[in-house]
């Protein structure tokens, strides 16, 4: 007689199946200027989720009639690799990143200061060449980066991560499997420095209770990346380096 | 130059009388911050769909029919029936909508719909399983905006849970391994929860509710959170660009969750449910 084996998310004393405590992100690494043709371009890696993004612009808007007397547009595409996933994607932009894209866009032009560059526009593109959960808030940490990098000016960074519900705890950056068998999946993105929301959705249930925890969770988070990516800008932009770190 | 953030004359002039308004907590149209406009809701309109609803709130009207099929399940969900949401920004609606296949605005809409839907679980999709693996049902929820006046997230997930808590659906049975329908039977569909959605739209740190197309123009930002019950969030979608200050956030949850209420009672009267277990 063969048995369903009960398969647990979270351990009895709070590790969760990869071994992160329940507060914990996955490891990250973010780079910026790591392609050359672009205006500005960066890198991120969260645990095995790996996403390219770079910035083209200002430039001339094309086609002429969606140029914007008084700020620059703001074009973004969300793109995942035909092998970034299991089996494999078909190569077209799905509705699921049409939808993405946009609400990136959206979290970006909060930040970007368009009024400076009438008329033009900003072409953003992040490529996901390997998907394993907060692809979007990893594309969006990373887009705004390759926005410094290429030196456009923005109000802040913003840095973005998912928060989930895994057998009723809030969890931060949840994995792949959490997202797919937890209860709840919420990417969330701030402008730290301006204490401001710029991405937020939820698939999944929460009480209101849940969701403030869940949301005071997600800035914790959002800190870390945020020095992140401040000291990738450092790395690229500085030439000394400042005596205690290497 | 346009300083930082500044909108074009027009939208700014717009802004900043409804922030002038919204402070004294009135509006253009003589409505509260938190009042909806008129909501009317009309189910079995379309006699060839499994389901349908009209949606009128206020200025802007939406129609959503529901149909059925026999369909495969999806290889991660054998053991589950298919929801399928499409909804088309129709250009007789607007003259800000143009005719072609769904662009993002109407992709995020059906998907902002189908997380309300899903999310929520509001309908039993396990009960709709004849052969695991090979045959479920397949649900088709198509939502229209006819006319547009504003916020077409709430009147679309109002249409669709109408559409689909008064569909009857045909019998199906499996005979010998093959599933057959029965033509004399239509049965309900298998329903847990009446997921409804809430739109507030953001003036600074000011809240108000299912704005109008004229105040979609000049608002800062805006956020739809969809409800499953009393308690319980489905779905958040912030749209549009702009901040939503980190301090409102707890604002925004406890209006939206008393406006989901008055919708639901709303929505349940409509649909004859009510004092029906929910």
């Amino acid at each position: 007689m063969l048995e369903k084996v009960e398969h647990r998310l979270i351990t009895e004393d709070g590790r969760r199946i990869d071994g992160r405590a329940l507060d914990e992100m996955r490891p990250v690494r973010i780079e910026a200027g790591v392609l050359d043709r672009s205006d500005g371009s960066a890198y991120i890696e969260m645990g095995k989720t790996k996403i390219y993004a770079a910035v083209y612009g200002p430039k001339e808007a094309h086609p002429r009639h969606l140029a914007q007397p008084h700020k620059a547009i703001l074009n973004c595409r969300y793109h995942m690799a035909a092998f970034s996933v299991e089996g494999r994607k078909a190569p077209g932009m799905t509705r699921r990143e049409i939808e993405l894209s946009k609400v990136i866009r959206e979290a970006l032009e909060s930040i970007v200061i368009l009024e400076e560059f009438p008329r033009s526009a900003i072409d953003i593109f992040i490529e996901v060449i390997q998907a394993d959960a907060g692809t979007r808030t990893a594309g969006l940490t990373a887009a705004s980066l390759a926005l410094a990098d290429a030196g456009i000016p923005i109000l802040d960074l913003c840095a973005g991560i998912a928060v989930g519900k895994v057998e009723g705890r809030i969890v931060l950056d949840p994995s792949e499997e959490e997202d797919k068998k937890g209860e709840a999946d919420m990417p969330v993105a701030m402008a730290p420095r301006l204490g401001s929301i710029v991405l937020l959705q939820l698939n999944g249930r929460m009480t209101s209770s849940e969701f403030m925890e869940a949301l005071n969770l997600a800035k914790k988070g959002i800190g870390v990346l945020y020095e992140l990516q401040r000291k990738a800008l450092g790395k690229k932009f500085t030439t000394f380096t400042p005596i205690g770190e290497e | 130059m346009y300083r930082i953030g500044e909108k074009p004359y027009p939208t700014k002039i717009m802004h900043d009388k409804l922030y002038e308004l919204i402070i004294r907590g009135e509006r253009l149209d003589g409505r509260g911050p938190y009042q909806y406009r008129p909501l009317e809701l009309k189910t079995s309109i379309i006699e060839k769909a499994d389901g349908s609803a009209m949606v009128n709130l206020g200025g802007t009207k939406i129609i959503a029919g529901v149909k059925t099929a026999l369909g495969q399940p999806y290889p991660d969900t054998p053991d589950q029936a298919n929801i399928v949401v499409n909804a088309e920004l129709l250009p007789l609606a607007s003259s800000f909508f143009e005719p072609g296949p769904p662009d993002e605005k109407a992709i995020e809409l059906a998907r902002v719909v189908d997380r309300c839907i899903r999310e929520s679980k509001m309908l039993e999709l396990d009960k709709l399983v004849y052969i695991p693996g090979r045959s479920v049902l397949v649900i088709y929820i198509d939502v229209y905006v006819l006319d547009y006046d504003g916020n077409y997230f709430d009147p679309s997930v109002l249409a669709s849970v109408a559409a689909l808590a008064t569909a009857k659906i045909p019998l199906y049975e499996v005979k010998n391994g093959d599933v057959v329908m029965n033509p004399d039977i239509r049965t309900s569909l298998p329903i847990r929860k009446f997921p409804v959605s809430v739109t507030i739209g953001l003036l600074g740190d000011k809240i108000l509710v299912d704005p109008t197309s004229l105040e979609e123009s000049a608002i800062d930002t805006s956020i739809v959170i969809g409800w499953s019950d009393e308690d319980e969030m489905a779905a958040i979608q912030k749209n549009l660009q702009g901040f939503v200050q980190m301090s409102v956030m707890e604002e925004i949850i406890r209006v939206s969750r008393e406006k989901s209420i008055e919708l639901r009672t709303k929505l349940m009267e409509a649909i004859g449910r009510v004092g029906a277990p929910l």
